[in-house]
């Protein structure tokens, strides 16, 4: 009888080569989170100081007295975010719909699907620079949140355009055809049914493309500028969170520089949210 | 080019011959891009009888099928030649309205398709999108089309419950109660039973049975049992072309082809 070898090298090498990966993944795993949390902890410890109710009801502060409160800076990046995603999502759910439903495989639809992502790579700054060329130079010739939300909207358009389209795609084909079998139009197909089907996703790219827009500041700078008045209208230079903190961060104002502090928090806080929810809609696609 | 090879003409056998068809294809040809998948179908589709169309895999047959309601145009590349007449008229003509067409010609697939909504809209959606009921009339119809699809019973207190939350033989059914909400003169079903289990099977083939009895059945099956026990007629396909088609007793017991005594003795396929 052959003597039975399980293995004809010693497994030494094997092992250590095992474990090294291991405690090297481990280790990159644990580095990622420590920043994220170092980051929360600094946020969270420079930001609590100037947090109470009036710091969301209240006017700026002055240069040197008191903290004052973000409320214009939140209506106005609200305001903005709100008229971005009436331009953005409609745009983008409707060309999502395009590339999964119309296009396709088509030479134009890959054309637009190219385009989609070189807008998705596009530096938000360069954005901005774009809305401050067409919008703000234009008459009247000033900044306005118009032109921010404009800004914003650009780029709301990929993201909720891919997710769109790829949420459509999960869709199996055989929903499709036996709804236009039942002598369904195709629009009613799409609207009344693939929508429906889809209805998680959707909403999980625009709650995405929401989220990525809400901590943009560079298409913002040369677009709504800032304003220390309420923002009745958008059609003048607007108040919003994340120009308030270039701003007070940079000033030598003791008591600016917490209030930049404490509107990171506001934003932080609104993107774990946004985070939460996601999850939340998407453990319940998951049961259902 | 994409001339086909010349071959020796090509006659299918014949055992019936089919009084006043509801659907008539002739010479009925179809291409998925360059590939011709049909060639020159003949087939006469007789009004209140199931016809059974069975053949190996990749034959053709779910393809013919699919004509009938026009459902491939929303494919690029695939294309139909010939004609299918539907009441005397062609029903692959350039000005047939696909929507009309569907609401005379339901199809059921392999997989049950509920629509993401609630049992009763299920059924409802398409009926409001073809006629103008009032919300009793509506109620009626959903009724009784889930009474036809001998469903009712078993979910005429959960209608407001979500139509995906049914089992699948259940889901099927309401498939079938969907398509007869429209008030089809034919059903066409695509390997009806083939995601299902034995059970529900034998549930849907009674129900198919008692439908003769006021529309046209035409079903697409890879189950050879099936065929023999609902079907009046049978088709038997063979590589893109119609080999026999006969009475479905006679064809089970005495198949005229040699290929069909083949396919139905288990010998290929």
């Amino acid at each position: 009888m052959t003597e039975l070898r399980l293995s004809h090298r010693p497994a030494t090498g094997r092992k250590v080569a095992d474990v090294l990966v291991r405690v090297f993944s481990v280790l990159s795993a644990a580095l990622g989170i420590f920043f994220l949390f170092w980051i929360l902890w600094v946020v969270l410890k420079k930001g609590h100081t100037v947090l109470s109710w009036s710091f969301f009801t209240s006017a700026p502060p002055s240069p040197g007295e008191g903290v004052g409160g973000i409320k214009y800076a939140l209506v106005g990046t609200l305001k903005m975010t709100g008229l971005a995603c009436l331009m953005g999502v409609p745009v983008g759910l409707l060309t999502g719909v395009y590339l999964a439903e119309f296009g396709r495989h088509g030479a134009f639809a890959s054309g637009v699907r190219f385009c989609v992502n070189l807008l998705m790579g596009i530096p938000s700054i360069l954005v901005g620079l774009f809305a401050y060329t067409v919008i703000v130079l234009a008459a009247p010739r000033h900044y306005s949140g118009n032109a921010g939300a404009f800004a914003l909207a650009i780029i709301m358009l990929p993201t909720v355009a891919r997710t769109s389209e790829d949420m459509l795609l999960l869709v199996p084909d055989a929903l499709r055809e036996s709804a236009l079998a039942l002598g369904i139009p195709r629009w009613r197909m799409i609207t009344g049914i693939l929508f429906r089907a889809a209805r998680k996703g959707l909403l999980t790219g625009v709650l995405l493309s929401v989220s990525r827009v809400s901590g943009e500041t560079a298409p913002l700078l040369f677009t709504a500028l800032n304003n220390n008045f309420y923002p009745k209208n958008l059609s003048q230079p607007t108040a919003n969170l994340t120009v308030t903190i270039y701003n007070y961060a940079m000033s030598p104002y003791d008591n600016w520089q917490r209030v930049a502090w404490g509107a990171s928090l506001v934003i932080m806080a609104f993107l774990l949210g946004v985070t939460l929810l996601l999850r939340f809609i998407l453990k319940e696609r998951h049961r259902s | 080019m994409n001339v086909p090879a010349q071959e020796a003409p090509f006659e299918t056998v014949r055992d019936v011959v089919v009084e006043n068809p509801v659907i008539s294809a002739q010479k009925l040809d179809f291409w998925y891009g360059q590939s011709q998948a049909l060639f020159a179908n003949d087939l006469d589709i007789a009004p209140r009888k199931v016809t059974a169309i069975i053949g190996p895999s990749g034959c053709g047959k779910s393809t013919h099928l699919r004509v009938y309601n026009r459902i491939f145009e929303q494919y690029r590349g695939q294309r139909a030649g010939g004609r299918v007449l539907l009441d005397g008229q062609d029903l692959l003509a350039p000005g047939t309205d696909s929507i009309a067409l569907r609401r005379r010609i339901g199809m059921i697939f392999q997989k049950p398709t509920p629509f993401p909504m609630s049992i009763f809209e299920n059924v409802a959606y398409g009926v409001r999108l073809h006629f103008s009921f009032s919300r009793k009339e509506l109620e009626r119809k959903v009724e009784e089309s889930l009474r036809a699809a001998a469903l009712w019973d078993e979910v005429k207190d959960l209608l407001h419950k979500p139509g995906t939350a049914l089992s699948g033989g259940q889901q099927q059914r309401l498939c079938i109660a969907r398509a007869l909400a429209m008030s089809p003169d034919v059903l066409l079903m695509d390997e009806p039973t083939s995601a299902i289990d034995p059970v529900a099977t034998a549930r849907i083939e009674e129900l198919v049975l008692q439908l003769k009895e006021r529309l046209t059945v035409v079903i697409v099956t890879h189950n050879m049992q099936q065929a023999a026990r609902i079907s009046d007629h049978t088709a038997f396909f063979h590589l893109g072309r119609i080999i026999e088609f006969g009475a479905t007793a006679k064809m089970f017991t005495n198949p005229s082809h040699p290929k069909t005594e083949e396919y139905i003795t288990g010998r290929f396929g």
